[in-house]
């Protein structure tokens, strides 16, 4: 199985990353998008094919690894 | 006092911190992080600076999960003395010794410059010789030391008197334009509960020598080895 994790940063913790995006999509005249947050993107692939197992693993990877979650949000996908 | 330095793929302050401590008259030795314990007799296990892992995923995040710090975490809760410092401070957070967390600095730019620190605490094995309230100089060098952690947690932080130093002016007054990298009450350092894990963003043992422009920095080393 193939999946997709998606860690953003929780809502109120400060991202300098995002302002300055922000900042440079306003300096080419993309001036319509505000709260630019940054994040990251895993795909993996997941030995199983047994769905709920396969989440399991993927949130103790989240949990362990992947996220940190005093700062971060995460959500697994599988296709 | 024995101490152990564990060093990383990409540590890079392990000699500066191991020649501080062999200078305050301790017994260094160097632990690759693949060590599953820490040697015998082991009274301070030290993380010290640099980039371990290039910084990938977050920085600290793949150095917090490696075998050597199992063996760190267990010295932790037997007692003993931990010391992380820059990249050994972010490793301290990410592997759950420490609260909190060391985000980008929030003017986004990599900082290496002189600071000055204010001594909080001075009833702990790393700060005795300190006076407190002291204005130390020392230095700093991070892209990444913003400490940020919930407003519980910060909370409890300072109602249990845990933070160790802070980023202040000359005169050891707290100002925003001595706190450059943004962290919550120009938290610099912070003690664990039990007070026996110390981490901290600056770098104490830079500034243990006259031949680099001071030598505030031996204090911390001297506490230790005391």
């Amino acid at each position: 199985m193939k999946a997709r994790i998606v860690v953003t940063l929780k809502t109120g913790v400060l991202d300098p990353q995002g302002k300055a995006i922000e900042a440079a999509l306003k300096s080419l005249g993309i001036d319509d998008v505000s709260g630019v947050r940054q994040g990251k993107v895993f795909d993996l692939d997941i030995a199983s094919d047994d769905r709920a197992q396969a989440e399991a693993t993927l949130k103790a990877a989240c949990e362990k690894l992947l996220a940190n979650t005093v700062v971060e949000n995460y959500t697994i996908e599988i296709a | 006092m024995r101490a152990a330095v564990v060093v990383f793929p990409g540590s890079n302050r392990d000699g500066d911190v191991a020649r501080a401590l062999t200078r305050s008259g301790a017994d260094v030795v160097k632990v690759w992080h693949a060590e599953t314990e820490l040697p015998a007799g082991t009274d301070l296990a030290v993380v010290p600076g640099g980039f371990s892992y290039g910084d990938y995923l977050r920085c600290g995040a793949i150095a917090g999960r490696a075998a050597a710090m199992d063996a760190v975490r267990a010295h932790a809760a037997r007692g003993g003395l931990v010391l992380g410092i820059c990249n050994g401070f972010q490793i301290l957070c990410e592997s759950g010794l420490l609260p909190g967390v060391l985000m980008r600095n929030v003017q986004r730019r990599f900082i290496c410059h002189r600071q000055f620190l204010r001594v909080e605490r001075t009833d702990t094995r790393f700060a005795s010789a300190y006076r407190e309230g002291q204005v130390i100089d020392v230095c700093v060098a991070h892209g990444e030391g913003n400490y940020f952690a919930d407003a519980d947690t910060l909370a409890r932080l300072e109602g249990e008197n845990r933070v160790a130093f802070r980023y202040c002016d000359a005169s050891g007054t707290l100002t925003e334009d001595a706190n450059r990298n943004g962290s919550l009450n120009s938290i610099a350092g912070i003690y664990s509960e039990s007070g026996n894990v110390l981490g901290m963003m600056p770098h104490p043992e830079n500034f243990v020598d006259d031949l680099v422009g001071g030598t505030d920095g031996r204090g911390l080393f001297d506490s230790l080895a005391a």
